[in-house]
């Protein structure tokens, strides 16, 4: 082999490894390097000390709330997105004008930009002026004071990420029921199976990869989440939705205390390996890939 | 347990287009009965209608007398085997089988008896905890065969079954099945595309065109006694030759201006000249030969079309320019819409040339 020939290769993969470590290795390493510094983005030294941002982070206790609304934040959304996209896509999966108009109309948030979506909603949860006061009002209900209060400001922003979400998911779900033979459902109706236990037994087990993709973004996406809390509440009320990545930007880029931001990097991306490596073991002996 | 199913006037559209067309069929009971024809001729769909997946538009179906128009497929009392096995896939090869057990409430211990009988016959014993992914593609066929026994129906109905198999497996898969129905002594309704499984399997085929059946009868009377050119021309390997009664010469028959078309097959074509033999001649250049060992088949084109030949243990013949004769007792006749005419008896050429000049 010539020494042209052993070294092709790498050439090859050269411009992907380059383009790979330079935005996505070299700023995790820069990210763990700068944990352990005290530094302001401006000043020429950086001072070395050591866990202690770590230390300040864990003593902290606005970060536990952070950790835990985001924990919260993440399960609600989450579970909420798969449960009521899985619903619609069940129940859309057919053809019909109607069942098209709904699918489109579901996913019509997905286009729309978060920044809109984040001021429609605010109007639309206006204690005093929105919309669903009003509508819940007409019920009977007693108004919501929604953004304004810790006790319904994470909820609400829930549902508007829910609101987003549903309708890629139920996209995604509908691809992944129509990849099902329909003479598996024949087979069964022949069996006699009921339509819970077709669900049960048949339609959901084939969808665990679809379900599987899905919970794994939206994970991912759900801790992401920054541009509704920045426009909706910035954290508020009483840092009742203040999450991670809201808090990295509050002390990084409004406090400049880059090494303490960084250090709340760290623990991001160590919450974010350790959950996908869980679902990895978890899940992976128990999916049905065909 | 009576199993005989009748289709009285069945009709079936899809939106607009007419897919069955006024369908009458009795099938007896304990039955093989084969359907059989070109793709869309709607046989799939008659079999789909008999199990109840698709519901005709019109008419009626009774199975052993009662009419199961409004009964659900599961409550049909009917098997059915799949083109692509449409097992389970989330389930084992046990769980596969014993589901519609399991659905219809059947108790444990009966069920595995059943299982254990069912999977000694088809050969599953040591499979039944695996998922039908690991199997190949005959026992992915004999788990659906299984699932579809185990449930004892008075109807197997057996949709294209051993189209996804090569060919070796395919005659050992229908050796055993023609073995199973014997076993078993039920309805069986197969769909075929393939004329050569429906004539080895079946006792009675139904050769069906564009959702019209054109006959049903007996193998034996398929091929010797075609209803019309359709049949004639299904039924048989290579198929009926036929040639346009217009172009041809030298026959001398009664009444010859109701016949639109000559049929004779390529197996009954005498190659060499016997001067005992009294029948049709016809002149010919050989223009293709092909040897499958026991058989040759020669494709020969003559003045009045060109037809094949199939000639069985003979050495092959060389000479290019040809002379074959068909005795007039194989000659069938058809009318110009494709009807079989019957009891015409052609005569000696000589004696038309006789009469003729």
């Amino acid at each position: 082999m010539t020494l042209w020939e052993k070294l092709r290769p790498y050439g090859m993969v050269a411009p992907a490894i380059l383009v790979f470590s330079v935005f996505f290795i070299y700023p995790i390493f820069y990210m763990i390097y700068l944990s352990m510094f005290d530094w302001n983005f401006i000043s020429p030294t950086k001072n070395f000390v050591g866990l202690q941002n770590f230390v300040d982070l864990f003593k902290d206790p606005d970060f536990m709330q952070v950790l835990k609304n985001s924990l919260v934040y993440m399960l609600l959304t989450v579970s909420l997105t798969i449960g009521i996209s899985l619903l619609f896509a069940v129940w859309l999966n057919r053809t019909g004008v109607f069942y098209g108009f709904v699918q489109g109309a579901i996913f019509s948030p997905h286009i729309i930009s978060l920044v809109s979506i984040s001021l429609l909603w605010s109007w639309l949860m206006d204690p005093e002026y929105g919309l669903l006061n009003w509508a819940i009002g007409l019920f009977g209900f007693e108004k919501l004071p929604w953004l304004s209060h810790p006790s319904t400001s994470l909820i609400s922003l829930v549902i508007v990420a829910v609101w987003k979400g549903i309708g890629f998911n139920t996209l995604v779900f509908i691809a992944g029921l129509q990849s099902i033979p329909k003479d598996i459902y024949e087979a069964a109706n022949l069996d006699q199976s009921r339509p819970w236990k077709t669900f049960a037994r048949l339609t959901f087990p084939m969808l665990s990869p679809t379900v599987f993709f899905l919970v794994i973004i939206n994970m991912i996406s759900s801790f992401q989440v920054f541009e509704t809390i920045a426009i909706m509440t910035q954290g508020g009320p009483v840092n009742s939705t203040n999450t991670l990545v809201y808090y990295i930007y509050d002390y990084g880029f409004r406090f400049f205390k880059i090494g303490y931001a960084s250090a709340a990097g760290v623990v991001l991306l160590v919450i974010v390996g350790l959950l996908t490596l869980l679902y990895f073991k978890l899940l992976s002996n128990r999916i049905h890939y065909r | 347990m009576m199993a005989k199913i009748e289709l009285k006037n069945i009709g079936k559209k899809f939106k607009d287009e007419e897919v069955i067309k006024n369908l009458n069929l009795t099938i007896e009971d304990g039955s093989f009965t084969v359907l059989v024809g070109p793709s869309g001729c709607g046989k799939s769909t008659t079999l789909r209608m008999i199990a109840g997946l698709d519901k005709q538009t019109s008419g009626d179906i009774l199975i052993g007398g009662r009419s199961v128009n409004h009964i659900a497929p599961g409550l049909r009392d009917v098997a059915m085997v799949f083109q692509n096995y449409a097992l389970y896939p989330t389930m084992t090869v046990r769980e596969n089988i014993e589901f519609g057990l399991k659905n219809r409430k059947v108790p444990k211990q009966e069920r595995d008896t059943l299982i254990h009988d069912i999977s000694e016959i088809v050969g599953l014993t040591s499979y039944l905890n695996k998922k039908p992914q690991m199997l190949s593609g005959g026992q992915r066929q004999r788990v659906a065969l299984a699932r579809a026994m185990v449930k004892q129906p008075k109807v197997f109905i057996l949709d294209e079954p051993l189209s996804n198999l090569d060919a070796k497996l395919r005659n050992q898969m229908r050796t055993e099945l023609i073995q199973l129905h014997r076993r078993l002594g039920t309805t069986f309704v197969y769909v075929t595309h393939d004329q050569v499984e429906a004539m080895s399997m079946g006792d009675v085929i139904v050769v069906m065109n564009q959702g019209v059946i054109q006959q049903a009868a007996s193998p034996a009377k398929l091929y010797g006694d075609p209803e019309n050119l359709f049949t004639a021309q299904f039924i048989g390997t290579p198929a009926m030759n036929i040639l346009n009664f217009s172009e041809v010469q030298g026959l001398h028959i009664p009444a010859a201006e109701r016949i639109g078309y000559l049929g004779f097959r390529p197996e009954h074509v005498l190659m060499k000249q016997d001067l005992h033999r009294e029948g049709f001649t016809l002149d010919g250049e050989i223009v293709t030969r092909e040897s499958l060992g026991a058989e040759t088949i020669y494709q020969i084109k003559s003045k009045a079309g060109v037809f094949f030949v199939k000639t069985f243990l003979e050495p092959m013949e060389m000479n290019s320019q040809i002379k074959v004769t068909i005795p007039y007792e194989q000659l069938y006749y058809f009318a110009p819409d494709g009807q079989r005419i019957r009891g015409i008896e052609a005569r000696e050429k000589s004696l038309s040339f006789v009469g003729g000049k």
